[in-house]
C-alpha cells in the first residue's frame, strides 16, 4: 500500500486524545474540539537497491558536471567532506547513508589510483565528533583506513592555518572555507537533507566555513527576513549562502555535490507508536506507550535520556543524486517538497507543539533551554512555506520542561549565555551589537572548541538568532510544564497545563481562538495558503 | 460479574481502552485477520516448524496409523526426487491430511503447506491458528478466482515448500470424485514444480463428511460411523502417481486435465489393478454411475474391516472369513 499523505484533522469530541512530546518524555494530550492537527505524510518506501542508486548517481551526474569517474585522476588532490552529527536525526540505524555514499566515491577513486584523499566533517562551528559517532557516520572500514593516518579531520573554523580566505561576494560577505577542501583539485560534498535548508551551496559556504564568514548569514538581520529558512525564495540565509555559494564556484574550487534524501521513517518498531496516528494504535502500540511513557517517567533523567539517545531511526535512502550543486539541490528539494509537504488551508491564532528530546544540536547531549526555544521557535515555527501556520501575533504554545540543565563538555558556552547574557537581553538584535563578539573571540571557548568536544562560543547567540523571525512575529510564547524561572528568563510564559495557557493566550489572541497542533515528529513541512 | 468488569473497562480512558475513532474521518474496511487475509508466515518459522514435526511424527503419524491403517504404493518414487512438489489429491475426508502428510516421506513432510479452504479453516482465529500450526495449513480462496492465496501457495513453492493441494476444491458429498479445478495445475505451471498425483481410497469411511445415525445403503456413502461417534477404523490406501510436469506450450487447462487423468487412473488401479487401469479410461469407477444420490450410494463399494483388509493383503493369501 502506498504510504498516505499528510492531512489536516479537525478534532471533535470522538477525537482520541493526542500524543504530545515533553522533553524527555511523552503524554496524551486532548485538544480542545474544533482544533487543527496536522499529521505528517506517511513514510516514503525505500529505495530497494541503495547502494545501486547511489552508483548511477556517481555515474549519471545531474547538471552540467562530468561522471565522478571522469573527475578522478591518479596524482589528484581529492577532498570528500561530509555532514556532522547534527543528521539525520535521530541518528540513522548503521549503515549511515553517509558511509554508503562515501564508501562508494572511495571504490571509485582507488580505480581511478588517487592516493591523496581526505576525508573532513563539515563541523562549521558545531562540535567535534567523537570516535564512535565518526565510526556510526562512515563506518568502520572508512575510519580505520583514513582516522590512523590522519586523513580523516574535522573542519576546525578557528584555525587560521587551514583556512582560505577567497573573497568577498557583492554585498561584502567574507567568504573563508577550509584550506584543504579549498585547494583540492575536487572537493566531493556528502550531505543528507533531512529537511529543504539542507544541502546546496550552504553545504560548503557554512559547513566548511569559519566564524568570520558565517557571521555574515547568522545574524538577527538575516534570520528575521528568512521566512522560512525552508523556503528557499524567502530566505535570506539561502540567499546569502547562494551568493558565497557562487563565489566559490568562480573562484574556480570544483565541486561534485551528492545529496540524499532519506524517507521520514524516524522511530524502529518498539517505538512506532510515536508515528502512528492515535486513533489507529494497536493494543500493541498502546502497551508499547504504556510502557514506555511510565518507564520514562519513572527512570532517572540520565536514564532516561540514554534510552531516547539511544534510539537510531530506520531511515531508509530515499533518492540521491550527484553532480552540479544547483541542479542537484533542486532535484533534491522536490523530493523533499513531496515527501514532506502538507497542505494546510488558512493560518491560526495559537499553534501548539511537543518538543521531543533531540534537536540538530543535541545528539548525544542535553537539551538546554537555549536550545528548547531553537527547537520551537527556530525549526518547528519554520516548517513552513507561504505563511507560517499561526497568524502574526499569534500564541506559540510548546510543551517542554525546560529545566536549567546544560551539558558542560558540549554547551560551555551556553552555561554563560543563560546566566550572562538572557539575564540582561532577549533582543537577539541587542546582545548581536552588545555580547557576540566576546563571547565568539573568547580563547577560552575558542580552545574548548578545537580540542574537546565543544560548540564554538558563538554558537547560543546563533541558536537565539534562529528564534528571531518567530520572536518578531509572535505576540506571545508560553511553555507548558517548563521550569518558570527558566521559561522567564527567556522572556517567555510558564504555565502548568494546556487550559492554563489557553486561558493566558486569550489574553493576545481573543476569547475564541483558532487552535492548530504540529504533530512533530515524523518531520513535515506545512504549505500554508 | 464480566459485565460488570467489561462496563468498568469502558470508562477506562485511551491508552488503557482503544482509541476512538475521529467522525470526520473515513473508517477504512476493516482489517481481515481471518479468511485468506491471516497471516501464516510465523507457522513456517523454525519455532513452529520444530512443534509441527514433533507433532506429526510423534503424535498425528502415529495416530493417523492406528486409525486408518495404510497401504502406501508408489512412495519409493518420492524418495529419489528433489522438491518442491505439489501432491495432488482427491478428497473424501477431513482424515486425508494426516493421512497423506503421514504417507509423504520425511524430506518433503517437514517442508510442507497444505492449501486448506480459507471460509472453512481460516474463519476464526483459533481454528486458523490451530490450522496452521499443526497442519501448515495456508488460506486459499475456494468460492472465487483469488490471485493472492494462489500467489502464496507459488511463493511457497518458489521457496521450496512442498504444497498439498486438493483440486476438487473440497471434499466429496457421496464419497465419489467431483470435477478437478485448475489451481494445482495453475501453482504448479507457474512455480515450476513437479506435480505428483495422489489417489486416496477408504478416509471416508474413517471420518465422513456427513454421518448419520444408520446404514443407508450396502455399499453406503461412506457415511456408515453410527451413532455419535464420527471417527471409525478403517483401512486406507494412498498411491502415489507418476510426477507431472508442464511443458513449456501447454495451458494451465490442459495441464489440469492431465493432473485429473492421472489421479483418475489411480483411483482405478484401486478398483481394478495396475495393468487394468492402465487399459480402460471408464470414469465410472472413480466418479460413480450418473444416476441418483442414493444409486450413487448403493454403487460404492462395501467398506471392509481392518481385519478383513490385514488377511487379504497377508502373504501367503489366506482364505477369507465367512
Amino acid at each position: 500500500m502506498s504510504p498516505r499523505p499528510g492531512f489536516v484533522l479537525e478534532t471533535d469530541r470522538s477525537t482520541p486524545p493526542t500524543l504530545m512530546w515533553n522533553g524527555e518524555s511523552f503524554g496524551l494530550q486532548q485538544l480542545p474540539t474544533g482544533s487543527r492537527i496536522i499529521y505528517a505524510p506517511e513514510p516514503f518506501d525505500a529505495l530497494k537497491d541503495p547502494e545501486g542508486a547511489i552508483r548511477h548517481a556517481l555515474e549519471h551526474p545531474t547538471g552540467e558536471s562530468e561522471p565522478l569517474s571522469a573527475l578522478l585522476s591518479a596524482g589528484m588532490k581529492l577532498t570528500i567532506c561530509f555532514d556532522d552529527i547534527s543528521l539525520p536525526l535521530p541518528p540513522m540505524a548503521a549503515p549511515d547513508i553517509r558511509q554508503m555514499v562515501i564508501e562508494a566515491v572511495l571504490d571509485q577513486a582507488a580505480i581511478a589510483g588517487v592516493d591523496d584523499v581526505v576525508l573532513i566533517a563539515a563541523l562549521a562551528l558545531h562540535r567535534r565528533m567523537t570516535e564512535p559517532e565518526l565510526r556510526h557516520a562512515l563506518g568502520h572500514r572508512v575510519y580505520d583506513a583514513f582516522a590512523p593516518n590522519g586523513q580523516l579531520l574535522q573542519h576546525d573554523a578557528e584555525n587560521p592555518e587551514e583556512l582560505l580566505f577567497i573573497g568577498e561576494t557583492a554585498q561584502g560577505e567574507e567568504v573563508e572555507i577550509n584550506k584543504r577542501a579549498a585547494e583540492s583539485d575536487l572537493l566531493i560534498y556528502v550531505n543528507i537533507n533531512l529537511v529543504a535548508m539542507d544541502g546546496g551551496h550552504k553545504s560548503v559556504a557554512t559547513g566548511l566555513a569559519s566564524y568570520r564568514s558565517l557571521r555574515h548569514h547568522h545574524n538577527p538581520k538575516t534570520m528575521t527576513h528568512s521566512k522560512s529558512f525552508m523556503h528557499a525564495p524567502a530566505s535570506a540565509l539561502h540567499s546569502a549562502n547562494w551568493r558565497m555559494g557562487k563565489l566559490i564556484k568562480d573562484s574556480g574550487i570544483k565541486i561534485f555535490q551528492i545529496e540524499t534524501t532519506l524517507n521520514t521513517d524516524t522511530f524502529p518498531s518498539n517505538f512506532s507508536f510515536l508515528q502512528k496516528r492515535e486513533w489507529e494504535w494497536s493494543l500493541r502500540d498502546r502497551a508499547a506507550f504504556a510502557a514506555t511513557s511510565t518507564a520514562l517517567d519513572l527512570a532517572p533523567s540520565k536514564m532516561a535520556r540514554n534510552i531516547l539517545q539511544g534510539i537510531k531511526a530506520p531511515h531508509a535512502l530515499r533518492s540521491v543524486y550527484a553532480g552540479e550543486v544547483e541542479a542537484v539541490h533542486e532535484k533534491i528539494l522536490e523530493d523533499v517538497w513531496a515527501q514532506q509537504g502538507v497542505s494546510v488551508e488558512g493560518q491560526t491564532d495559537i499553534v501548539t507543539m511537543g518538543l521531543p528530546y533531540i534537536s540538530p544540536y543535541n545528539v548525544n547531549s542535553i537539551l538546554n533551554p537555549i536550545l528548547v526555544a531553537c527547537l520551537g521557535l527556530g525549526y518547528f515555527f519554520n516548517m513552513y512555506r507561504g505563511k507560517p501556520v499561526v497568524r502574526e501575533g499569534g500564541v506559540a504554545i510548546m510543551f517542554h520542561p525546560t529545566k536549567p540543565e546544560f551539558h558542560p563538555g558540549h554547551h560551555p558556552s551556553y552555561i554563560d549565555f543563560f546566566e550572562q547574557v538572557l539575564t540582561q537581553t532577549t533582543d537577539p538584535e541587542v546582545m548581536h551589537q552588545q555580547f557576540e563578539e566576546a563571547f565568539a573571540t573568547d580563547p577560552w571557548y575558542i580552545h574548548l572548541y578545537r580540542t574537546g568536544h565543544a560548540y564554538h562560543g558563538v554558537h547560543p547567540f546563533y541558536m537565539w538568532y534562529w528564534c528571531s523571525h518567530a520572536m518578531e512575529h509572535l505576540g506571545r510564547v508560553i511553555i507548558v510544564g517548563g521550569d518558570p524561572k527558566t521559561v522567564r528568563r527567556m522572556g517567555f510564559h510558564p504555565a502548568s497545563t494546556l487550559d492554563d495557557a489557553l486561558e493566558m493566550a486569550k489574553d493576545v489572541v481573543g476569547p475564541s481562538p483558532s487552535l492548530t497542533h504540529l504533530h512533530n515528529p515524523p518531520l513535515f513541512m506545512a504549505d500554508v495558503s | 460479574m464480566i459485565v460488570k468488569y467489561t462496563a468498568k473497562m469502558g470508562k477506562l480512558p485511551f491508552p488503557l481502552t482503544k482509541p476512538t475513532w475521529p467522525s470526520s474521518l473515513p473508517r477504512p474496511n476493516p482489517k481481515r485477520h481471518v479468511g485468506v487475509d491471516f497471516e501464516t508466515a510465523w507457522a513456517r518459522r523454525y519455532p513452529a516448524r520444530l512443534f509441527r514435526a514433533v507433532y506429526t511424527d510423534f503424535v498425528a503419524g502415529p495416530l493417523s496409523k492406528a486409525v486408518a491403517p495404510s497401504t502406501i504404493v508408489g512412495a519409493e518414487r518420492l524418495d529419489r526426487m528433489d522438491g518442491p512438489l505439489i501432491f495432488a489429491a482427491n478428497h473424501n475426508s477431513h482424515a486425508d491430511t494426516s493421512v497423506l502428510i503421514a504417507a509423504i516421506p520425511s524430506k518433503f513432510r517437514h517442508r510442507l503447506v497444505v492449501a486448506a479452504a480459507s471460509d472453512y479453516f481460516f474463519d476464526s482465529t483459533i481454528k486458523a491458528t490451530t490450522m496452521a500450526l499443526i497442519l501448515g495449513a495456508i488460506p486459499i480462496e475456494r468460492a472465487k478466482v483469488s490471485r493472492r492465496s494462489a500467489q502464496t501457495a507459488i511463493d511457497l513453492a518458489n521457496d521450496g515448500w512442498s504444497v498439498v493441494i486438493y483440486p476438487e476444491g473440497g471434499r466429496s458429498a457421496d464419497g465419489w470424485m467431483g470435477e478437478f479445478k485448475s489451481g494445482a495445475a495453475f501453482v504448479a505451471q507457474r512455480s515450476g514444480a513437479t506435480v505428483i498425483p495422489v489417489f486416496i481410497e477408504g478416509t471416508s469411511r474413517v471420518l465422513p463428511k456427513n454421518p448419520i445415525e444408520s446404514e443407508v445403503a450396502p455399499g453406503g456413502s461412506g457415511s456408515e460411523s453410527q451413532g455419535v461417534s464420527r471417527l471409525r477404523r478403517h483401512p486406507v490406501s494412498i498411491l502415489f502417481g507418476r510426477p507431472l510436469v508442464a511443458s513449456a506450450d501447454e495451458d494451465v487447462r490442459a495441464f489440469s486435465s492431465r493432473i485429473e487423468e492421472a489421479v483418475i487412473e489411480l483411483g482405478r488401479e484401486v478398483a481394478t489393478d495396475y495393468y487394468q487401469a492402465h487399459r480402460t479410461k471408464d470414469r465410472s469407477l472413480t466418479h460413480g454411475p450418473s444416476a441418483g444420490p442414493w444409486q450413487r450410494s448403493w454403487a460404492r463399494p462395501q467398506a471392509i474391516s481392518v481385519s478383513e483388509r490385514s488377511l487379504r493383503d497377508r502373504w501367503p493369501f489366506l482364505r477369507r472369513p465367512n
